[in-house]
């Protein structure tokens, strides 16, 4: 491996919790400037990444120069690299919203823990999506848990801090099933490393394994709200104030499941097909459950929180179908891309809605068509995405991900993906529709800053954009780390 | 990147581009989005000249883009795609001029016009795509487009018209998508070709083509309002005039009927398709259409709603004709995919100038508007006369052909078909022009817009589009031979498919 003059490995971990640390000191304001900074700063880290990727391959680096077992290992292949780029570009744009947002709702408690708390989110993202053992996967993703509920809490209301205690209990639950797995699995190898653990597992596997393997499963199915542990998630992510709504379903609850896809893909690939059907089924279920909620939801946030319920689905539909052609993967990840970039817009977009309407409900919207009309569409073209229709992000997914059902002879869940892009356009045209109503003459509409309609819109064009250029994205991801 | 390339994609831009800033405009700049709106419609015009005198000496223009490995993004301004793309530039040209008159006044125009050149943007797509992926990209960014152009109004009965339009095209898009698809996982990427690509798989692979057949044209036949799939159009009618008449002439119902074209032709050759019997079905639920259309537009009072299914009637012409096995009904069939256009656009136009003048919406209260609106009513009964196939009319020249292919190809039923429907055509025509030309006229209009002064109607700009088109109506059937007529270019087609499509 050749030396570089700056290895962003680690900067992107110690950069947000740099920022995290001075933002509680500087207050909200300042914060604010100093936050998307360091946000600007760890998206370059990030690009710079991807390309020592594309040219050198997949990176290690090994935590104050001590190499695994002894020290810590960060590894950055493929998958991560992308999840790391979105991850970044979200939260960025979602820096610069939250500023704007906070200005016009006033700086109160959730302005002024939402800068530290998104620093500590952030870092712990970024650790998780560069560790390489299981132990150390453990406590990033507590730290993104933590930091999570608190994000909620911060919100202040009696309703926010009960969804945020719900969220806070399933998360405990979750991680103690997940470290109990950990446990058995050092138990029976004496070993966390991932690189150290799929060969040995692939070599035997004991009962033990199976039974790590499915609490494992249970705890992280639980944090990424896959049905029948979804009821968490529309409380929680229907009430934070907008830009926090964005940052937990465009990229909290993917964490979990990337941590599923990763483990998947190594240590557990020799159990894997096992769970994978079932799996998919409980996916399936999310759409058809999720979808079904979000067009009975009389609130737009709770509408967009379970279309978050229904799109994760998709995201575990890709386990049946994983394969060496790897279209499923291309196809999971374009989906976590995809759905994030669009979900952060329609969230930020239906902020913009309700600080506009003074409203939160559908029957609000009246009229907003004529009223703020950048808005809308930025949620018109997020909705695109959602609805798998091209040209977007999502219309690639989809297309590679019935592409690899019907190659492997699996029509049901092909027309699964159809119905839940039928439905998905059913939930967003309820709002669309609800949109270009014509207003009574008694409605008044608030003035909303620009900079907010255009976050939206920015990132609602970025998830169309997507969708007509998937290459780079696919050569990215078929960079693996060899051991 | 050559001229070649660079052309079919700045014919793309010189509608998506002015649409996207109109969508940027105030709706005060009202003379800024006027030119804009002129000078996308003009620069296409003279791109399309540009194209159709290349592809005629042999030039090839196409342009292609990798989205995803083995996906590739492909526009290919080939003769058919020139047809269909010569035939929207031209009437884009007229509508638009016809809406800047109709709205004139109306609120929300940037968002109109912004929509409707996003909305010809993918009708060319739609002509120009040169894989199954890419005509899918714009087929579906149609349905897209064309919603907030229906809905505009923003009443209770145009969301009811919106709600419906979409679910049948979304529906009918998933259809299509669950057949490209497939037939992607079977054969991967291939482009259209003459004599189709299908035909290489062995004959094990018959009963799934036979199946992605069905779910193709299901999928398209939504567009292009195949009974029992027809159930939208009637209903999209809410939709301003303007949008009326390219919905019905241009853009989505040709764009369902163009697909068809490509899918029988190109996809799977017609050769084939008729080996595995795929073209007698489509030919029967075509002249179903033919005849159930016509039959519903007897009894229909409102004037659009007749219009409408008369549409639904013509429309499936073009199918029965690239059903018919033989060049002739081919040509049949081209060729009225432009003169239908003319034709219907015409209509479309002059309901409009009746409902924007004088507040007349059903045919029962048009008694003697052709003594108040002589020109509107002369260039109505033009492209009456043309459905219902009067010599010298380009109505003629198609029924013609069409004729003359079924029967060439054996088919006495179809035959029977399209004469009992050229009677309905007259049935449902002919008491509207008598009305117009021949009772008296009432004590007052129902709703009174624009006043009549001296020669003038109506306002002019509501005036000259309709009367533009009736001339064409006129015009390409008198010069039908010319080298320059449509017939002469879907002649020029269908040599082709049969010359390279021969085994």
């Amino acid at each position: 491996m050749t030396e570089h003059l700056i290895d962003p490995i680690p900067w992107l971990i110690v950069l947000p919790l740099a920022w995290a640390a001075a933002t509680f000191l500087l207050g909200p304001r300042r914060g604010a400037r100093l936050a998307i900074a360091g946000l600007g700063g760890q998206l370059l880290l990030a690009l710079l990444l991807a390309a020592q990727l594309l040219t050198e391959g997949a990176q290690l680096h090994a935590v104050g120069g001590w190499d695994a077992p002894l020290g810590i290992e960060l590894v950055a292949d493929g998958l991560s690299v992308v999840m790391l780029l979105l991850t970044q570009s979200v939260t960025l744009s979602l820096a610069i919203y939250a500023r704007a947002y906070f200005a016009q709702t006033g700086q109160g408690a959730a302005a002024i823990w939402f800068w530290p708390l998104t620093g500590f989110l952030l870092a712990g993202m970024n650790a998780l999506l560069l560790s390489a053992d299981l132990f150390n996967l453990y406590v990033t993703l507590e730290l993104v848990s933590l930091a999570a509920v608190a994000l909620v809490a911060a919100g202040g209301g009696r309703a926010q801090v009960t969804a945020a205690l719900h969220y806070l209990l399933v998360s405990l639950a979750a991680s103690g099933t997940y470290l109990v797995g950990v446990a058995l699995i050092y138990g029976v190898y004496g070993s966390v490393s991932i690189a150290t653990l799929t060969p040995l597992v692939q070599a035997s596997t004991s009962p033990a394994i199976w039974l790590a393997a499915g609490l494992m499963a249970l705890g992280l199915m639980a944090k990424s709200a896959l049905f029948p542990f979804h009821f968490w998630l529309p409380p929680a992510h229907g009430g934070a104030p907008a830009p926090v709504s964005a940052l937990l379903s465009a990229l909290v609850v993917k964490a979990a499941f990337y941590l599923v896809l990763r483990l998947t893909l190594t240590v557990f690939a020799p159990l894997a097909e096992a769970g994978a059907d079932l799996l998919g089924l409980l996916g399936a279920v999310a759409i058809l459950w999720g979808s079904w909620q979000a067009l009975r939801a009389t609130h737009l946030k709770t509408l967009v929180a379970w279309s978050t319920v229904a799109q994760l689905g998709y995201l575990f539909l890709i386990f049946p179908l994983l394969a060496p052609d790897g279209l499923a993967l291309q196809a999971g990840t374009m989906q976590a891309v995809a759905h994030g970039l669009a979900k952060a817009a329609m969230f930020t977009a239906v902020g913009v809605l309700v600080l506009s309407t003074g409203r939160d409900t559908l029957d609000g919207l009246a009229g907003v068509a004529g009223r703020v009309p950048l808005t809308l569409f930025a949620f018109a073209l997020s909705g695109v995405t959602l609805m798998g229709l091209p040209p977007s992000g999502g219309f690639l997914a989809k297309w590679l991900l019935i592409d690899a059902a019907l190659r492997q002879g699996k029509w049901g869940w092909a027309a699964l993906v159809i119905i839940g892009g039928l439905l998905a356009a059913a939930y967003v045209f309820r709002v669309l529709r609800q949109a270009f109503l014509l207003a009574p003459e008694t409605v008044r509409f608030h003035s909303v800053p620009r900079s907010l309609e255009w976050v939206a819109f920015g990132l609602a064009v970025a998830s169309i954009l997507l969708g007509l250029r998937g290459m780079e994205l696919i050569r990215l991801l078929g960079i693996e780390f060899a051991p | 990147m050559t001229l070649n390339e660079t052309l079919p994609l700045t014919l793309l831009t010189s509608s998506l581009l002015p649409g996207l800033v109109i969508f940027a405009l105030p709706e005060s700049s009202i003379s800024l989005r006027t030119a804009l709106n002129l000078f996308g419609a003009l620069a296409k015009l003279a791109l399309v000249g540009v194209l159709l005198a290349g592809v005629q000496a042999g030039e090839s223009y196409g342009f292609r883009y990798a989205v995803l490995p083995g996906i590739e993004l492909v526009l290919k301004a080939d003769a058919l795609a020139l047809l269909f793309v010569t035939l929207s530039a031209v009437l884009w040209l007229f509508t638009t001029v016809y809406a800047i008159g109709y709205l004139e006044g109306s609120p929300h125009r940037s968002r109109f016009f912004g929509f409707f050149s996003l909305c010809v943007t993918a009708t060319t797509g739609v002509a120009m795509a040169g894989n199954l992926f890419s005509f899918f990209v714009f087929y579906e960014l149609l349905t897209l487009a064309t919603y907030p152009l229906v809905v505009h109004r923003g009443t209770a009965a145009a969301m009811r018209g919106g709600t419906i339009y979409l679910t049948y095209t979304l529906i009918g898009g998933a259809l299509l998508l669950t057949g490209i698809v497939w037939l992607y996982s079977l054969i991967g990427q291939s482009e259209f070709t003459h004599g189709g690509v299908v035909s290489t798989l062995g004959p094990e692979y018959a009963r799934q083509l036979q199946i992605i057949f069905f779910l193709l044209i299901a999928g398209l036949g939504v567009k292009a309002a195949l009974v029992p799939l027809h159930g939208w159009l009637p209903q999209a009618m809410v939709a301003p005039a303007p949008v009326s008449a390219l919905l019905h002439a241009v853009a989505v119902v040709k764009a369902g009927a163009f697909g068809i074209v490509r899918i029988v032709y190109e996809v799977y050759g017609v050769e084939f398709a008729q080996l595995l019997n795929l073209l007698t079905p489509l030919a029967v639920t075509a002249t179903i259409t033919i005849i159930w259309g016509s039959f519903r537009a007897l009894f229909q009072d409102d004037l659009k709603k007749r219009l409408a299914y008369s549409t639904v009637s013509q429309v499936s012409y073009i199918v029965l004709g690239v059903a018919l096995f033989g060049p002739i009904g081919t040509i049949g069939g081209l060729v009225h995919l432009v003169h239908q256009g003319i034709m219907k656009i015409t209509l479309f136009f002059c309901a409009g100038n009746y409902a924007e003048t004088l507040g007349i919406h059903k045919v029962s209260e048009m008694n003697g508007v052709g003594r108040r609106m002589p020109l509107s009513t002369l260039a109505f009964s033009i492209g009456a006369l043309g459905m219902i196939g009067a010599p010298l009319t380009a109505g003629a020249i198609s029924k013609t052909w069409l004729i003359n292919g079924a029967t060439a190809a054996g088919m006495d039923w179809a035959v029977w078909a399209l004469w009992i429907s050229s009677l309905l055509n007259a049935a449902y025509f002919l008491p509207i022009l008598w009305r117009a030309w021949m009772k008296p006229l009432p004590a007052t209009w129902p709703h009174e817009h624009i006043l009549a002064h001296k020669r003038r109607e109506t306002s002019w700009l509501l005036l000259l589009p309709p009367l533009g088109t009736a001339s064409a109506v006129l015009i390409v059937g008198l010069f039908a031979d010319a080298a320059w007529s449509p017939l002469a270019w879907a002649q020029f087609i269908a040599e082709r498919e049969y010359l390279q499509g021969a085994p």
